[in-house]
């Protein structure tokens, strides 16, 4: 498996530049394209997210802003362009920062969490080869990396000098590190299953076996375990006790607003869009296509499963887990902090190690 | 082994103090708590009112009978035909007037229409303090037909000014009855949904049920009355127990909470309560429109009302509990003192003693669960 960034070492050899300058040519291509794929993951998951929550609650949803007059008229695409408005005010607003918060750690929180999500992009496959930079730890990196966040919600919380952002802030370390756990746990029991971290490997096992899903029941139970400690990890209702807009106004982002908190917004959605893209690769079979399952196609239908549809296969395993993350937050009440820490430490960490004992016997019998 | 883990004489460590609102999204109006918290755990509440306050009573002093029935509304914005219905009560017992039953029949029906409003307000915002978005927006959509009838009815969708002392201003508009029967239709099944998507909800009940328990006995000291009264179990309703109007001749329940998932006088009870109250305001409603007589809704309207030197107490049940007016009159046509028993003030009151011990997730749910509005508290 190649990644992008070995094949553009090979495709801009011809500029005979030394390594040092290649290399940082390269690394400047990959971050503009994880910064676009950021960007407009971000576009599109808002948008969508309100079309969701607006057909969910009998309400049509932004209707009005269009993009270079193209409005979408009355039907259900309408208001294409409100997020693109949003963004242009956010990036147009003035920038406050409290009188007494921390300037310094209060600049420097936004980035912490936009570099957490930016860099767990270097690891992630989109499809088969498509990949900035191929580890054979992937899996491990991206675990690794999506924590990082953590630090930067803290120092945001912390350096806004507000009660609410406080509250926020310790909700959230609580949370997500607790959480960190059976994510961690669950996605060990495909390690030992697959005997590799490299995200190749894992879809390569799931090639020639099958869906990790089906691997068995404990699998199968570890994809939930995994799916729903993500929603946690990512903040999102029900676990949204951080931002908790009905208790703590809006959490640790009480005191941002503009640019600072548009950061926080890309790097959530980023998030989700990580946090699922992991899961399908991991459990949901990744660029494999699902068609494979059923077997009814003859094999010369091969194109259904090529590298050009891989990308395909992957996104869309992606938006249905993103949209089940929506439906989630929009139907359900949020849970309390105790409750939250409860279904942690004394449901899914117990189910993910009797899981994790249980599917190491299932290797030695099967 | 006693490990001290934290040296008190270098890290200080006490409660922390923190100041809800006025501009909150849960305090529901302008209201501000002042909670003292160690942790998320509170131990001690504080709610400052005043910020709404507008004079009412003394106003009420300067303004003839008529004239203070626009005020009455702005007491509770969300159930203003309620208050207007109060205050008319009050002012026709201190008058000493009968009214033609078609009057009486329309207040009924507009009463508990407003009531349904109310109470949709009431737990939408309630399913909106435990974090659920969508039963909000659902309820809002159906308490969206209740003011589009209000709407034929006076034009108003807010503040009414409908019902005045001695009858009401217009006679129902054509196609009435037949449009509120048609709202009936349909929300019979929307309460249905609402209990699927909220009340059952295994979420809702772990945030609810067992939480900020209202033992009847502090209710009823701390004078809580209506739907969180009631949710303790009491059967305390003005309708059933001194019924005004023609609320006797109607057949209808009390609900009351019965601990279906907790103990009684929890969080969940004093949900549960309204919702229930709304299909027996629904069932209030057929009754009173399948009997509504004809005649005149002006005949007993003073021109001008100047009562005898008097006192006179009213009582109301309103969709937040017992409204009282009293007013004293010395023979003028403007009262010499107007008092208005506010519901939501002493159900609020009852708020630190319930609420202390438990988190600060549970406050806003104990908080939204009393229906407060601010309005009708600060006057």
């Amino acid at each position: 498996m190649t990644s992008i960034f070995d094949s553009l070492q090979e495709s801009l050899a011809f500029l005979n530049l030394d390594l040092f300058m290649l290399l940082s040519l390269i690394s400047l291509l990959g971050g503009t394209v994880i910064f676009l794929v950021m960007a407009v993951n971000a576009l599109v998951a808002v948008y969508f997210e309100r079309k969701v929550s607006a057909f969910m609650q009998d309400r049509l949803g932004p209707m009005e802003v269009g993009i270079l007059g193209f409005k979408g008229g009355k039907k259900f695409w309408g208001g294409i362009g409100q997020t693109l408005a949003d963004a242009i005010k956010l990036l147009t607003k003035e920038d406050i920062l409290p009188k007494s918060s921390d300037k310094f750690l209060m600049i420097l929180a936004p980035f912490i969490i936009f570099s957490g999500a930016f860099l767990t992009f270097i690891g992630l496959p989109f499809a088969q080869n498509i990949v900035i930079s191929d580890f054979n730890i992937g899996l491990f990196y991206i675990v690794a990396m999506s924590s990082v966040g953590v630090i930067g919600i803290i120092l945001a919380g912390w350096s806004s000098n507000n009660k609410w952002s406080l509250y926020g802030a310790m909700r959230a370390a609580a949370q997500i590190i607790s959480y960190e756990i059976p994510i961690g746990l669950s996605l060990l029991l495909v390690v030992i299953v697959s005997g590799s971290l490299h995200l190749g490997d894992i879809v390569q096992w799931q090639e020639t076996n099958r869906w990790f899903i089906f691997h068995s029941p404990f699998a199968f139970l570890a994809f939930f375990i995994y799916f729903i400690s993500t929603v946690a990890e990512t903040n999102r209702t029900p676990f949204d006790i951080p931002e908790a807009e009905s208790e703590l106004v809006a959490g640790w982002m009480t005191e941002y607003s503009g640019f600072r908190w548009a950061l926080f917004f890309l790097s959530e959605y980023a998030n989700m869009l990580i946090v699922c893209i992991v899961a399908s690769i991991v459990f949901l079979g990744g660029w494999l296509s699902p068609l494979h399952l059923i077997n009814i196609f003859p094999e010369s239908w091969y194109i259904l499963d090529g590298p050009a549809l891989g990308f395909f296969w992957v996104s869309l395993k992606a938006v249905i887990l993103i949209f089940v993350m929506m439906w989630f937050r929009w139907t359900f009440p949020r849970l309390r902090v105790d409750q939250l820490m409860y279904v942690c430490w004394k449901v899914f960490i117990p189910f993910a190690l009797a899981n994790l004992f249980f599917v190491s016997l299932w290797e030695l019998i099967f | 082994m006693e490990a001290n883990l934290v040296d008190k004489s270098v890290i200080e460590t006490g409660e922390m103090v923190l100041n809800m609102g006025p501009q909150h999204p849960s305090t529901h109006g302008v209201l501000r708590l002042k909670i003292h918290t160690d942790g998320e755990i509170v131990s001690q509440i504080e709610p400052v009112i005043g910020y709404l306050h507008r004079c009412f009573e003394k106003h009420c002093e300067k303004l003839s009978y008529e004239q203070i029935v626009p005020f009455t509304d702005r007491c509770d914005y969300l159930a203003s035909m309620h208050m207007d219905h109060a205050y008319s009560i009050a002012v026709e017992k201190l008058l000493d007037i009968e009214l033609p039953d078609r009057v009486e029949y329309i207040r009924v029906i507009i009463a508990e229409l407003q009531r349904i409003a109310s109470h949709l307000v009431a737990v939408g915002t309630f399913g909106l303090d435990v974090g659920a978005i969508t039963p909000f927006t659902w309820t809002i959509r159906d308490r969206e037909r209740v003011l589009d009838l209000f709407e034929t009815l006076c034009g108003a969708r807010l503040l009414y000014n409908y019902i005045w002392p001695g009858g009401v201003s217009h006679d129902l508009p054509p196609k009435f009855i037949e449009r509120t029967l048609d709202f009936l239709d349909y929300f019979d099944p929307q309460i249905d949904e609402l209990n699927n998507l909220l009340t059952t909800n295994k979420i809702f009940i772990e945030r609810t049920a067992d939480v900020g328990i209202l033992p009847p006995e502090v209710g009823i000291n701390f004078g809580v009355s209506g739907p969180s009264l009631r949710g303790s179990g009491v059967n305390f309703d003005l309708r059933k127990n001194e019924p005004y109007s023609i609320y006797s001749k109607f057949d209808f329940d009390v609900p009351v909470g019965k601990g279906e998932m907790g103990t009684i006088g929890d969080t969940w009870d004093r949900y549960y309560v309204r919702v229930l109250e709304m299909r027996e305001s629904a069932k209030i409603i057929r009754q009173a429109c399948a009997e509504l007589p004809g005649g005149d809704v002006h005949a007993a309207l003073p021109k001008k009302i100047r009562p005898n030197a008097g006192e006179v107490y009213g009582r109301y049940e309103s969709a937040r509990g017992d409204v009282g007016f009293y007013i004293m009159s010395n023979g003028k046509n403007i009262p010499m003192r107007v008092k208005m028993r506010s519901p939501a003030f002493c159900n609020l009151s009852v708020l630190s003693e319930i609420s202390e011990g438990w988190m600060i997730s549970d406050v806003i749910a104990i908080l939204g669960s009393l229906d407060i509005v601010l309005g009708e508290i600060d006057r």
